[in-house]
């Protein structure tokens, strides 16, 4: 794609966010376009009206929790830059590759994928899956089928399984370890179009 | 070996004994028998035989029923000599006990009298292994890798094909070969019957070399998705043969190509439709369930040959059927069923594949078909290696440009290496025709020796290879629930942010295929009751649970204190003795007990997930809780009585009580049983039985402590029955929610004293008594249970989840065990209740 260098002018920040990101220039246009296709209003920022308004996110049964994830605490609104470094925990991680200027620990490392899927529990973000906060995203998926004292014995021994040192929340260290073995650059990955 | 020896040596003295008509042509698994010697030993005397032989009666089933016991034996053999097995795989193993069989045969007859027939591996042998795999196939992942696994069963087949017959006839214009009559189309037909991976042999070695998922996934998927092309390439150069190369131009060609898709889709969907009728059928089978795992292997069996029937892919047809209809029959049928077809479908599998490993070594003792040509043999071996390598190689490096993960080199080698030719191949080549093909026995010979290569060379330097590599193993699959959690949250965050990414891939199409699933499919082919358990964070959730009640029952019989088998006695004389006194006094409780006991058998029918969860609640609590080892104590006492009691109550006529081996099913007929004991109590000291339970079903939810959080505590209240509960509610078509607590209404005994009050007043000494010899057991768990749902009792509750005590502490809970049970609870109840 020879005009994508050139048309990549027109992607605020480009080349940064190619460096810090990883994204090819291909993908960040494209993501661009995304981008503006979202912000209906032309206010060069997403609100989170603007998330709820993709109709397959309704019917995804955390998908506020993903849309929140986008947004940095206390900030109403995401701009291009944050919408792709949120973007960029999802990118495939590189095997062999090293990305000149790569950062040590980039977006998609697996620690920063567990950390952004920690944080999708942890809305009060204090460090901690608490059993309550566990609950609700048990509840959230599993919704109807189940019934509460079910899904409360779920996260009981859901917790237990992870909670090392016995405070009955889950840390994200713990969070870590009890992941070990999935490999979570397959599960946590997907592929960007170009 | 001694002992399958002497099976053989009997076999062989019996084949010699044997008499024939010389003109008759037997068939052993339709073996032909031309050649029979021997002479009568039948009793030709006159008058009534008191003891005839009739050997001939019986003969080709008696014949088949030994080779199938030949086989296991042999393969009995194999597996009790482990350290042979962890070096050379079983698969050749048993090629060379056919080897050796085969000798012996040939020793005997002078002629192999046993060969391993297209008619009876296609139709006997091959169906349920396939089928086998089919439903044991892990749908996901066979989806996800579909492209991958598609690329290299069509292109990659048709490349080894190609390839193959191509060199081959080059080399043998080039002269490598001598004088021999093949033309370029025959080369072609030869290369594609050996062109596809052979699905037998490729689970067969890789059962034994535990691989990652994804590369098994890959040669596997692609070892039985390649049939529909080998059929397809088998019967078109078939045809080409046989109408000669001057006849074949461009429309024979698309006709051929236009034959692929319809053979292959064709297949599939024959397959589809079977899967879609058996999970339909699987809908109504609730009273039959006695023969509901037998529609599968009926209908399976059907789809294969209404594929072949209609020309079209049979091993796809029933490798789609049994990919279908897994999901929905796992949970349209009882729990029992399910392990039935399991364990049943695996018998056949395993069986055949051995038979098949076995005949495959028999049918190379044959002087007739041996035709040796060096270069043809060496080159096809050569070939084949090569070829397989280049077309691995440069499909996956296509492949990988478009995959998330790519596969890795070493795995690549790993899939050139796992090319393995089976049965399927040598079937083929014994299908072809003789009058067309002048070489056939050169090819059927090369076959067999490709075969014998590829299983037993590539085989055995498999393992070694798979390790000196350090090819990523299968990692050992360990259900956590946490890791059951994440994986749907990661699910839900890739749909999401393909979502909101606008990026239309994998995991967009699986959700959109999903929610057609469960919009459609699986309220068109699954029972009502079913559709609730098909979470599989729920499933995980439930077999773990199912763990830990198994392990509650060793540890119960482990220490095997006698005290189970008095509380045993006391509670069947109890019984007894209520039933005698008043089965007369009472006649309308009896009658209105009989159809709770019928609801009762009649849900057991479905795996009931809630009853392992209560054992897990308890579990948890009783783990957490210093004073509540004693509900521990009790519950493996709970879970022993239940087997007790249950071969106590062995007899005859009751076959759906003897039916079930299942200890979750048994856990929950005890409980029924002493719900039902508890509810004849309670029965007994107040009004009349049909006015309570509308009264207790009205009454109940008004009185919940906080009106507020109700639903949370009656969640917990049917928590507290939901063994019992959960009867009415499977078996009602409600809603869940709202019929477990309507069971909890219309059961729950100890709602009773909530009703009226005054009912211990009425209850008669005796049965006081009885009541007394009872509460051991099931009142006092009960009582366990029942703290949250009582006010009161909630900062205890929160107090016992923040304890610091956890699942180890199973050990340390049998130490410090107390051994009569808890007062204080029984205590409890009669606080809250009296």
């Amino acid at each position: 794609m020879g005009s994508s260098s050139s048309s990549l002018n027109n992607v605020p920040d480009g080349q940064q966010l190619m460096q810090e990101t990883g994204f090819s220039a291909a993908h960040l246009l494209r993501l661009y376009e995304r981008f503006k296709f979202l912000d209906k209003d032309n206010r060069g920022h997403l609100r989170s009206e603007d998330f709820e308004a993709v109709p397959e996110l309704s019917e995804n049964p955390i998908g506020d929790r993903i849309v929140g994830a986008f947004f940095l605490p206390g900030q109403e609104t995401v701009d291009f830059s944050s919408f792709v470094r949120v973007l960029a925990h999802f990118r495939p991680t590189e095997k062999n590759r090293t990305r000149a200027g790569a950062q040590p620990d980039p977006a998609n490392s697996r620690n920063r994928k567990l950390k952004f899927a920690f944080r999708l529990y942890d809305q009060d973000r204090d460090g901690k899956i608490s059993r309550i906060e566990l609950l609700q995203v048990l509840r959230e998926m599993l919704g109807m089928q189940v019934t509460e004292e079910q899904l409360q014995s779920i996260a009981d021994r859901a917790i237990q399984e992870a909670d090392l040192d016995k405070d009955d929340a889950i840390s994200f260290d713990e969070f870590r370890k009890s992941l070990e073995k999935v490999n979570i650059d397959h599960k946590m990955s997907i592929r960007f179009l170009e | 070996r001694g002992e399958s020896l002497t099976m053989i040596e009997k076999l062989e003295g019996q084949s010699l004994l044997r008499h024939e008509d010389d003109s008759e042509e037997r068939r052993l698994k339709s073996d032909h028998h031309e050649h029979n010697e021997g002479h009568s030993n039948m009793s030709a005397s006159t008058g009534v035989p008191i003891v005839s032989f009739k050997w001939h009666h019986v003969e080709p089933p008696y014949l088949i029923a030994l080779w199938v016991l030949v086989s296991f034996l042999g393969k009995l053999v194999i597996e009790a000599n482990h350290h042979v097995t962890t070096y050379i795989p079983e698969s050749a193993l048993l090629i060379c006990l056919g080897f050796l069989l085969g000798g012996m045969i040939w020793g005997a007859d002078k002629v192999q009298t046993f060969k391993l027939t297209p008619t009876v591996f296609f139709f006997y042998l091959l169906p349920q292994i396939i089928l086998d795999s089919g439903y044991a196939m892990p749908n996901k992942l066979f989806f996800t890798n579909m492209g991958g696994i598609l690329i290299h069963a069509i292109i990659g087949t048709c490349w080894n094909a190609a390839t193959l017959g191509l060199s081959l006839w080059g080399c043998h214009k080039g002269g490598a070969m001598g004088d021999i009559d093949i033309g370029l189309l025959q080369y072609l037909l030869f290369g594609s019957l050996l062109a596809a991976v052979d699905p037998v042999a490729v689970i067969a070695v890789f059962e034994q070399v535990h691989v990652n998922e994804v590369l098994f996934i890959m040669v596997f998927g692609e070892s039985l998705l390649n049939d529909g092309v080998t059929v397809v390439l088998f019967n078109v150069f078939d045809a080409f043969v046989s109408l000669g190369g001057g006849a074949i131009d461009a429309k024979e060609i698309v006709k051929g190509i236009i034959s692929f898709f319809v053979v292959a889709f064709g297949g599939s969907l024959v397959g589809f439709v079977f899967g879609l009728l058996i999970s339909l059928l699987t809908r109504c089978t609730k009273n039959i369930q006695i023969i509901e795992p037998g529609f599968i292997f009926v209908l399976g069996y059907l789809a294969y040959l209404t594929a072949e029937m209609l020309s079209l892919s049979a091993i796809l047809s029933v490798m789609f059927c049994g990919m279908c209809c897994q999901k929905y029959i796992n949970s349209n049928m009882d729990e029992r069923s399910v392990q039935t077809v399991r364990s049943a479908l695996k018998v056949f599998a395993n069986g055949s594949e051995t038979i098949i490993f076995v005949f495959l070594g028999i049918s190379a003792i044959d002087k007739s078909i041996w035709v040796w040509n060096t270069g043809f043999i060496l080159l096809t071996l050569f070939f084949i290696l090569v070829y397989r390598f280049i077309g691995v190689f440069v499909l996956t490096w296509m492949m990988n440009r478009f995959r998330l993960v790519p596969i890795s080199l070493v795995d690549q080698v790993i899939m050139g290496y796992g090319g393995l030719r089976g049965a399927v191949a040598y079937g083929l080549a014994v299908l072809l025709d003789e009058t067309r093909i002048k070489e056939k026995n050169l090819m059927i010979s090369t076959t067999l020796i490709v075969v014998y290569f590829t299983v037993i060379f590539q085989g055995i330097t498999m393992k070694p290879l798979v390790q000196w590599l350090k090819v990523k193993r299968a990692a050992l699959v360990e259900l956590s629930l946490i890791e059951k959690v994440q994986n749907k949250v990661f699910d839900h965050a890739l749909i999401a942010i393909e979502d909101i990414s606008g990026q239309i891939g994998h995991n967009y199409m699986r959700d959109k295929w999903r929610n057609f699933e469960e919009k459609w499919m699986s309220w068109f082919l699954l029972k009502s009751s079913a559709r609730k358990k098909q979470d599989r964070l729920f499933n995980v959730f439930h077999e773990l649970n199912l763990q830990d009640a198994m392990e509650y029952v060793t540890e119960g019989e482990r220490r095997g204190s006698l005290d189970f088998i008095r509380n045993e006695n006391a509670f069947v004389d109890f019984k007894k003795k209520f039933d005698e006194d008043f089965a007369e006094a009472m006649p309308d409780i009896m009658a209105d007990m009989a159809p709770d006991e019928a609801g009762a058998s009649a849900m057991r029918g479905d795996p009931v997930p809630s009853v392992s969860l209560e054992m897990h609640e308890q579990n948890l609590r009783g783990l957490r809780q210093a004073e509540e080892i004693n509900a521990h104590h009790l519950l493996e006492q709970h879970l022993y009585k239940g087997r007790k009691q249950h071969r106590h109550k062995f007899s005859r006529s009751h076959f759906s009580i003897n039916q079930d081996e299942n200890e979750v099913q048994e856990i929950f007929q005890r409980t029924m049983r002493s719900r039902l004991e508890s509810f004849k109590s309670g029965k007994m000291g107040v009004a009349p039985p049909k006015t309570i339970t509308k009264h207790t079903k009205r009454e109940q939810q008004p009185k919940m402590p906080n009106g507020k959080n109700r639903s949370y505590y009656s969640g917990d209240e049917d928590f507290e029955f939901s063994e019992g509960d959960s009867a009415s509610g499977y078996d009602a078509s409600f809603p869940t929610r709202v019929s477990y607590r309507t069971g909890a209404g219309i059961e729950n005994p100890a709602f009773m004293p909530d009703v009226d009050p005054s009912s211990p007043m009425h209850i008669p000494p005796w049965l006081a008594d009885a009541e007394l010899e009872v509460s051991p057991v099931a009142p006092s768990q009960r009582a366990q249970v029942r703290l949250p749902w009582m006010p009161g009792h909630l900062h205890r509750l929160s107090s016992l989840r923040t304890s610091p005590r956890s699942g180890d502490s199973v050990q340390e809970g049998d130490e410090q065990l107390p051994p009569p049970p808890p007062p204080p609870p029984r205590h409890d109840r009669d606080d809250n209740h009296l």
